[in-house]
């Protein structure tokens, strides 16, 4: 976790100097904010105090989407996927819908290659996150914004 | 009863990574929506998925409501014999739903 926040730091200074050339301040602002509590509680509950490193896992997924309703997510890691060696689950995590988990994928050795695509829904902008746990124990991570045009979640039917 | 449809290659050679995708008919009602008089609408997910080559587990997948309507899954597995993929979707009532497909190793 600790990772993540070292990140988003970095992250927030080059934002601030880019919106400071380019004046978009509310974009700045809203990347400023903290990763979101519950994001981290669940994580937690994952890794439970386990360092999580960056790299390995590749997160692919369209940084500005129209529809949240409907969001292709890509996952993929690299791993030989052997008996030794392999990723035993994917995590996937969201910092702004109603509830901090997505999906979890379980994987065995036998699916040969760690790669996964699904479908989600984005109820806002924001940052989504990718955990994969491999047999050996460690936690790898990649992240990704993204933009949502016309968040899920929020329309009723009335 | 949903619809699913299910895509895997008819034939593979012994070893070969073949690529499987899914796709069930279903609502997968979040429980954050209201009706049209204001009451919540109760929610009803596909909450797993699990894939059995030959009978043994090879992918499995824990869905939330954050996954999107008509859940679609695309994973790998690798072609190791002829025989039968199951597929089984559990909803947040028990029942499940399967759908197969056999595979043709060389």
């Amino acid at each position: 976790m600790e990772i993540i926040q070292r990140k988003s730091a970095t992250r927030r200074v080059f934002l601030i100097g880019a919106g400071s050339s380019i004046g978009c301040s509310t974009f700045v602002m809203r990347s400023a904010s903290a990763t979101p509590s519950s994001m981290a509680a669940a994580i937690r509950e994952v890794v439970g105090e386990t360092a999580v490193r960056q790299g390995r896992v590749k997160l692919d997924i369209p940084p500005l989407v129209e529809n949240g309703n409907t969001v292709s997510l890509n996952v993929s890691v690299d791993s030989p996927m052997t008996e030794l060696d392999h990723v035993k689950s994917i995590h996937i995590f969201n910092e702004k819908n109603p509830q901090p988990n997505v999906t979890i994928f379980h994987l065995t050795p036998r699916v040969g290659r760690a790669r996964v695509s699904t479908r989600i829904r984005l109820a806002d902008s924001q940052k989504v996150v990718a955990i994969a746990r491999l047999s050996d124990g460690s936690f790898w991570y990649d992240s990704a914004d993204v933009m949502v045009t016309l968040a899920a979640c929020l329309e009723d039917l009335r | 009863m949903a619809r699913a449809l299910i895509n895997v290659p008819r034939k593979a050679r012994r070893g070969e990574i073949i690529e499987i995708k899914t796709l069930l008919s279903h609502p997968m009602e979040t429980g954050y929506r209201r009706d049209n008089v204001g009451n919540p609408i109760p929610r009803d997910i596909i909450n797993r998925f699990v894939c059995i080559y030959n009978g043994t587990e090879v992918f499995q997948a824990d869905f939330f409501p954050a996954v999107a309507a008509n859940p679609f899954l695309s994973f790998c597995t690798v072609a190791t014999e002829s025989g039968t993929l199951e597929f089984r979707w559990t909803d947040d009532h028990g029942n499940a739903q399967t759908a197969s497909a056999s595979i043709e190793v060389e």
